[in-house]
């Protein structure tokens, strides 16, 4: 199996969603599939803060939460 | 390079690796050294806090209630502005007064609609103008009347690095100077003590992610909740420039406001002065002979005299 499934929540959009991506993906494959400045956001893995060199696992639950200020 | 064997959180620009306690070590002690750099806060003051609930200002009332606890001549109020925006503002109002309960700090919540009679929902169905215009002129204005009633000798913000580096960026891009004399780790005239309570940015030298980091360490961040009214256009125009600057270059946003804290000096001097007025009807300070908020607020009667605007 080359390929990992990981379920994605962003909290801008408020979008939920299940990723396919390959085996050894780390979390700034993940932000760069998204098209997300990995400047504007944190990411965490089961209430983890994770940085972006972290390898995704299969089955992650990873939330990206943005850093913008909403006004 | 990690701090140690613990599992890091957070990498800083110089390519150093945090774990969680060594990066909230590292955020408070920048805070701290911010405070000390800039003389932010004196031996024995009377606090405010401007407390939206949102991340960056509960981080600043998180760090200077423990300021406060190690100090007890340093004494915190928490002030909140509810302008009446419904769905935004009620729920990070409600984070704000569950922190405050928390850890027993006392808020001071106003309203638009006690205040001015009206909520800023209902000013807008009224008038046509930017929601932002209105509802900053009445922030503003609110938060430093009930600061000088509530006496407060500084009123402390959570204006981060990213905002004051976008109102750099916006003021040079719009050939606004005279306004950027005005941006500062502490703001205020001194010379007006009796008119403006001085605001201050402890958060002045922390990027945004660190402050999202932060918060959600230490418990403070909420669900994410925007503001229904469009946000300035231009301002995020200029964020989203400064952020992918920032990906390409690190450090992009230290050095701008690095160095515009070099020119401060020189601005202040070429734009002191300036006579301040005291407003005809309210009496608080104002540019002309009424200040911003009494003119909207004539305007908003007006209005509704005119057309009988229902509000409902
Ligand atoms: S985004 Fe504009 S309208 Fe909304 S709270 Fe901020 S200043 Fe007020
Ligand atoms: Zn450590
Ligand atoms: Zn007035």
């Amino acid at each position: 199996m080359n390929k990992i499934k990981v379920n994605i929540f962003v909290d801008r959009n408020n979008l939920n969603k299940t990723l396919e991506l390959d085996k050894n993906s780390i979390v700034s494959d993940l932000l760069k599939s998204l098209n997300i400045n990995p400047v504007t956001v944190i990411v965490s893995r089961s209430n983890e803060l994770i940085l972006e060199d972290e390898k995704l696992k299969n089955n992650d639950e990873i939330k990206i939460l943005s850093v913008i200020s909403g006004g | 390079m990690n701090c140690c064997n613990q599992k890091p959180v957070m990498e800083m620009p110089s390519g150093e690796r945090l774990c969680k306690s060594h990066f909230t070590e590292y955020f408070e002690s920048k805070v701290f050294n911010t405070i000390r750099k800039f003389d932010l806060i004196g031996k024995e003051e009377n606090l405010g806090v401007a407390l939206s609930g949102g991340k960056d200002s509960l981080s600043v009332l998180n760090i200077l209630n423990k300021l406060s606890i190690q100090n007890p001549k340093i004494k915190i109020n928490a002030i909140a502005i509810d302008e009446g925006i419904a769905g935004y503002r009620d729920k990070t109002l409600e984070k704000a007064s569950e922190f405050c309960d928390k850890n027993s700090i006392q808020l001071h919540i106003f309203s638009y609609k006690e205040e001015f009679g009206l909520t800023l929902d209902e000013m807008l169905k009224i008038l046509k103008v930017k929601p932002c215009t209105i509802c900053g002129i009445f922030r503003r204005y609110l938060l430093n009347k009930k600061s000088k009633e509530l006496k407060l000798t500084k009123l402390a913000t959570g204006h981060n690095l990213d905002d004051e580096c976008q109102s750099i960026l916006m003021n040079q891009m719009r050939n606004a100077v005279e306004a950027s004399a005005r941006l500062s780790p502490k703001t205020g005239i001194t010379q007006n003590e009796s008119l403006f309570v001085q605001r201050i940015k402890p958060l002045y030298l922390c990027t945004e992610k660190e402050v999202t980091a932060y918060a959600f360490l230490n418990g403070l961040l909420d669900n994410f909740c925007e503001c229904p009214n469009a946000p300035q256009a231009f301002r995020a125009n200029v964020r989203d420039m400064l952020n992918e600057l920032e990906q390409k270059n690190p450090g992009t946003k230290y050095s701008i406001v690095n160095s515009f804290l070099q020119t401060l000096p020189f601005l202040k001097e070429k734009f002191k002065g300036g006579i301040i007025n005291i407003c005809l009807k309210c009496s608080e300070p104002a540019a002309n002979e009424v200040c911003n908020a009494c003119v909207y607020l004539e305007k908003l009667k007006i209005s509704r005299e005119l057309f009988k605007t229902e509000l409902v």
